[in-house]
């Protein structure tokens, strides 16, 4: 809410030199939050003063303008008493009128520099201004005239132009409606600034009593119209210019003024917070009716659109049909023109809620919606209605018309019982019953102290509070006056936490031992689309297609969640190669959204805990979000430099971050061949814990690389964290080793090139038994010496026995048996 | 191996005579001070020492002698030899040890060389300082709760106070997703995460969550459709806004330094009555001198830097919790904003560009 200082200091006296400083300060720390304080004239310096003129000499120009010299008596305010020449392009004035001067030395809005200088063959030592020069508004009809009565030459033209008028500009919590008007802001300030006095309500007022001569209104819903009042103001001049004063307050609150009828209006809305509407009396047919809308009813409002409304929206009629949405914003059959001389004037109170529905179904914000929508005062409809009268007779010549109309009645505030001591207790500030009473009733609640018993207040809210329902409610109202500054700094004293949770400390775990081995890690946003999934190269019938989709995503090209941390990770990683880092290693950890299709999450009651069973009914309908991990590699694994070669990533290297990130945890992953994009089809791996599919790595499909912008041979691997977080294995054994000397055996075995190594070495460790310390396969070989389609492998076995030195032989029986049980399974034949 | 020779008179064997004894010595001893190196040395030992040198030809003679004289040579042969090893062996340390200096001194390597082979991970600086305010409140001895980003519109809306009709509501640009009757959001805040605290356990509660949530912003200097907040939750008898006031002035100092606190102004928020703002004393330049010029505070002494309040009895009464018995506190601050000013980042976009030159400058802690 901007308000402008002087309007708030109209309706509140505050101690002689406050500072405007001063008086936000206050309000910023009981609430209302000051966002800015603005001046039209904060950037005009120096001397800007009434001048008068005296002569005014037309001098035509070659370039066919004609210019006027003139002096221009400005008292004493150059210093010499003698009258100023000034060179003026504008002919709307004559000698005699007052008009405003900038002198030599002065600065105008924009930095503009004024100094003396010749001009049109004269020393031209100033310039008469126009309400644009001076930042005014956009007036460039020639220079302000000012009224007769202005003042003397010389005096500083400022206050005469209001160009010092600060506006404050205040932040308004959506509880605090009464606070978007001066009338709540000055209350405001009576309570919070030290020694403000003699507040003057403008809503306060002797209003004529309701009679039967006034325009007819029929409420048919009075719960979404609990009051109407209508004035009617006849013989109105159309073309009566809005008075400075009012456009200079409605311009600073940040309103456009458009007509004196429309501006009226909108200046006692600023003033009491209650919005009003204005009609054309004349274009009204009959009586009006304020009912709900029916099915297919449509209305075109004030601002040209054509709206099909809703059986919930409040509308008000005549004989001609629907007029206006109620509260809302007028249609545009009765508007306020520049013809219309009798005004029809309704100030109602309307349904906060329904206000609010209707905005939202319509996207209506408007500032009448905006303070109908977060509840008005609901008893000032008459004081608002009479004062929208009052200054449209005074300003606009018209006449009130003696008939009243008023249906319907303010619905009464509920009584609240608050304890007396619950401001002390919510605060932890030693306040007393007393001081809640008084600041209760400061802020306009009625407190009653022995109706609700002892040490209970029987609290009736002010009736522009209507946020104030519940007892903790008027705390905040004591707290705020005491002062949130006063609130003393006590730590309170927890129960022994349990620390990290295990999965917690795990992922952390988790990221070190990823950075350990050269991954850095990202945060990419969650949002993908279908491209991105056909970038990955996914077929129809994969199941990373099945989408949460967003009802308002930000890009259509990114409007569901994905079920994948790939793209994410494949186009950062594109991007640090777009930026020239060529060899880069990234992972991302995130839960990913996998829809269950389970049906709706239930709005639960809230008077109550939900049960067990409606809980986990709100769980269930939720997507399955796991926690995955994704990683990608690029370029070289280790750089080549003075200690050799690079050596360029490869697939291995992907299955490795996430063996080393199972290891982490004291998981074994086993790895076996599988097709699955968006992988090298003969080049990825399904990853395995204890039998259960984790996730898969290998080497980027060659497509894939090229659309995500990464050189070929990019690798990349993702993972379900929780399915291995939840087999981490918790308490390692020690281990125990054999002091005894190890027997070293090296085999070569010659097989198909399909058969995988995993499987050879499987049935080489059963074949060896216990015995066998480790295996290494040491060596693949596959060319002239083994044959087409076959290959060679070559192990290094190492056997030991733990509580002997081994016999002579019994590592090469050991070891024969080994090949015997690979050659059984795999078709192994040991290479001479 | 001679025997003892009656025939032969011991006169004639020269080379046992004293004096070329004493020159076989001679001859080996200048030998084995000349020899410059190990290899030189070894020939040295072969010509002075060997099986076919001139003392151990004498010495082989030695049994030729008549037994008189045989003490006497075999004395005088044995001492030659004797001092002769003695002098390699010196010799053979002398020149091992200055080997061995050579061999390390021909070693020797640049070790300005560069030598980093394999590329240095790091972690995102916004887990690092979600860790590192975790760890904060662990100390404290509250412990670290969690919930879905995908969250039913109840525990995001509904269960903090905030209606379907509340104004409130319109504060805050939610992402809906579909079918739009599932009544499934973004969590736009992690409040949603208190109530799933206050349906699953019982007070005393002090729990953090740190997590992310989504907005629908457009996404610029400072502001993103995604963005990680901290919120703070606390539930026990006789809990008050001092109790607040102290959590959030101890978390300021561990955060941004000693003696720096927090100033509270009224604000709303449904979940919370009363609420408050929080503003963070700028740790830059304290409000003091400079605090004109300051960037990071704007010339306000202080930072906004979150929101909190008494939970609302009404939260309570709808996540199972008896007001008459409990009341609570609970707190939100954005974790990128306070990284952002903490780390002197006016752009908030490189946090989630993926550039791994940004993640990387934070190394595993920060
Ligand atoms: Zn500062």
């Amino acid at each position: 809410m901007k308000a402008p200082l002087s309007w708030v200091l109209d309706h509140v006296d505050v101690p002689e030199g406050t500072t405007t400083e001063e008086i936000t300060d206050r309000l910023t720390l009981t609430g209302l939050k000051l966002e800015a304080v603005e001046s039209p004239g904060r950037e005009i310096t120096g001397p800007l003063v009434i001048g008068r003129v005296l002569t005014k000499e037309p001098e035509p120009q070659k370039n066919g303008k004609t210019i006027n010299w003139c002096t221009v008596d400005v008292g004493d305010a150059n210093g010499t008493g003698e009258p100023q020449g000034i060179v003026c392009g504008a002919h709307n004035f004559e000698p005699g009128d007052l008009v405003v001067t900038v002198l030599p030395g002065g600065v105008l809005p924009g930095g503009f520099e004024i100094g003396a200088r010749k001009t049109y063959g004269h020393l031209s030592a100033g310039m008469i201004c126009s309400a644009r020069e001076l930042g005014l508004g956009d007036d460039h009809d020639g220079i302000i005239v000012l009224p007769a009565d202005a003042g003397e030459p010389g005096q500083d033209v400022r206050p005469v132009l209001g160009l010092d008028e600060e506006t404050i500009e205040l932040e308004v919590n959506p509880d605090r409606a009464y606070a978007l008007s001066i009338r709540g802001i000055a209350r405001e300030v009576l309570v919070s600034v030290e020694g403000a006095t003699g507040f003057r309500d403008p809503a306060l007022r002797d209003t004529p009593p309701a009679n039967d001569d006034g325009h007819p209104v029929v409420v048919e819903d009075a719960e979404g119209c609990p009051v109407f009042v209508a004035r009617k103001v006849t013989g109105f001049d159309p073309t009566a210019p809005t008075p400075d004063f009012m456009v200079r307050r409605i311009t600073a609150a940040g309103m456009r003024p458009i007509s004196l009828a429309v501006d009226v209006t909108n200046y006692v809305m600023l003033e009491t917070g209650r919005p009003i509407h204005g009609y054309d009396a004349d274009k009204v047919q009959g009586a009006l009716v304020v009912r709900r809308a029916r099915e297919g009813e449509t209305l075109t409002t004030l601002d040209g659109t054509k709206r099909t409304l809703d059986p919930a929206d409040l509308v008000v009629t005549d004989d001609s049909g629907i007029i206006g949405l109620g509260g809302v914003m007028g249609g545009e059959t009765t508007e306020i023109s520049d013809t219309t001389t009798t005004v029809l004037v309704e100030a109602a109170h309307w349904d906060a809620v329904s206000m609010f529905r209707t905005g939202r179904r319509h996207k209506i914000t408007s500032e009448a919606g905006k303070r109908n929508e977060r509840g008005v005062d609901p008893t000032i409809c008459e004081a608002a209605a009479d004062r929208v009268v009052e200054l449209l007779v005074e300003h606009g010549g018209g006449q009130a018309d003696p008939g009243v109309t008023v249906v319907g009645t303010p619905p009464a505030m509920p009584v609240v019982e608050v304890p007396g001591d619950l401001a002390a207790r919510v605060s932890g500030m030693p306040i007393t019953e007393e001081r809640s009473v008084e600041c209760l009733r400061a802020v306009g609640c009625e407190v009653s102290v022995d109706g609700g018993g002892a040490g209970t207040l029987s609290v009736t809210p002010p009736p522009w509070r209507p946020d104030l329902t519940d007892a903790q409610d008027f705390s905040e109202e004591v707290i705020r006056l005491v002062g949130y500054d006063k609130v003393p700094s006590v730590l309170p004293t927890p129960p022994s936490g349990r620390g990290l949770t295990r999965p917690q400390q795990l992922r952390r775990r988790i990221g070190r031992t990823l950075a350990g081995e050269g991954f850095v890690e990202v945060v990419s946003f969650p949002f993908v689309g279908a491209a991105d999934l056909d970038a990955l190269g996914l077929t129809a019938e994969d199941p990373r297609r099945d989408l949460l989709q967003l009802s308002n995503p930000l890009s259509a090209e990114a409007g569901f969640m994905t079920t994948t941390l790939l793209p994410g990770v494949l186009r950062a990683a594109g991007k640090n190669v777009g930026h020239g880092n060529t060899d880069v290693a990234i992972f991302e950890t995130g839960t990913v959204t996998l829809p269950r299709h389970s049906g709706p999450a239930a709005i639960l009651p809230v008077d109550r805990r939900p049960t067990d069973d409606e809980f986990a009914a709100l769980d269930a309908a939720l997507p399955a979000q796991p926690l995955h991990l994704a990683l990608v590699a690029a370029g070289d694994a280790v750089a080549g430099g003075w200690w050799g070669e690079a050596r360029p990533v490869s697939w291995a290297d992907a299955v490795d971050a996430v063996r080393a990130v199972a290891e982490a945890l004291g998981l074994e992953v086993t790895a076996s061949s599988v097709e699955l994009a968006p992988w090298h089809p003969g080049r990825c791996a399904e990853l395995s814990v204890d039998g259960v599919v984790v996730g898969h790595a290998g080497e980027v499909h060659p497509t894939v690389c090229e659309a995500f912008g990464l050189p070929k041979r990019t690798v990349a691997a993702e993972v379900d964290l929780d399915l291995l977080i939840e087999r981490a294995v918790h308490l390692r054994k020690a281990p125990t080793f054999s002091s005894y000397p190890v027997a070293k055996e090296d085999v070569a075995l010659v097989v198909d090139a399909s058969v995988p190594a995993a499987a050879v070495e499987a049935a080489l460790r059963e074949g060896a038994g216990e015995l066998l310390e480790s295996i290494r396969l040491f060596d693949v070989y596959t060319g002239d010496q083994v044959g087409e389609g076959k290959k060679s492998l070559a192990y290094a076995l190492r056997f030991r026995a733990p509580d002997r030195t081994l016999k002579e032989g019994e590592a090469a029986a050991a070891r024969d048996a080994a090949v015997a049980l690979a050659a059984e399974r795999t078709g192994a034949v040991q290479r001479a | 191996m001679s025997g003892p020779n009656t025939d032969y008179d011991p006169v004639e064997v020269t080379p046992l005579k004293a004096d070329q004894v004493e020159a076989m010595r001679e001859a080996a001893l200048t030998a084995i001070a000349d020899a410059a190196d190990l290899e030189a040395l070894k020939q040295v030992r072969l010509d002075h020492a060997g099986d076919r040198s001139p003392i151990a030809l004498a010495n082989r003679e030695i049994g030729a002698l008549p037994p008189q004289a045989r003490k006497e040579a075999g004395q005088r042969v044995g001492q030659a030899r004797g001092a002769i090893n003695q002098a390699i062996a010196a010799r053979q340390a002398v020149l091992e040890a200055e080997h061995e200096e050579r061999m390390l001194v021909e070693e020797t390597v640049d070790v300005s060389l560069p030598t980093t082979r394999r590329r240095r991970g790091g972690r995102h600086p916004l887990t690092l300082q979600s860790e590192l305010i975790a760890d904060l409140f662990v100390a404290m001895g509250y412990e670290v709760a969690e919930g879905p980003v995908v969250e039913a519109e109840w525990l995001n809306f509904d269960a903090l106070n905030l209606g379907p009709d509340h104004p409130a509501r319109t504060m805050q640009d939610t992402f809906w997703t579909e079918p739009a009757d599932d009544h499934v959001v973004l969590r736009t805040q992690t409040s949603p995460v208190q109530a799933r605290t206050m349906l699953t356990r019982t007070p005393p509660i002090y729990v953090v969550c740190p997590g992310r949530v989504f907005r629908t912003d457009e996404y610029d200097a400072t502001h993103s459709p995604m963005f990680h907040q901290v919120e703070g939750l606390v539930v026990d008898e006789g809990i008050t806004m001092a109790h607040l006031k102290g959590t959030l002035d101890h978390f300021a100092s561990q955060l941004f330094g000693d003696g720096i606190t927090t100033r509270f102004r009224p604000s709303y928020f449904p979940f919370t009555e009363p609420s408050a703002e929080v503003d963070v004393k700028c740790f830059v330049c304290r409000g003091g001198e400079g605090v004109a010029e300051c960037r990071t505070c704007r010339g306000e002494g202080w930072i906004e830097w979150g929101g909190c309040g008494v939970v609302n009895p009404r939260v309570l009464v709808a996540c199972g919790v008896d007001p008459e018995v409990y009341s609570g506190f609970a707190f939100g601050m954005g974790i990128d904003r306070s990284f952002m000013f903490r780390h002197d980042l006016e752009d908030l976009r490189p946090l989630f560009e993926g550039d791994v030159r940004f993640s990387s400058a934070f190394g595993t802690e920060i």
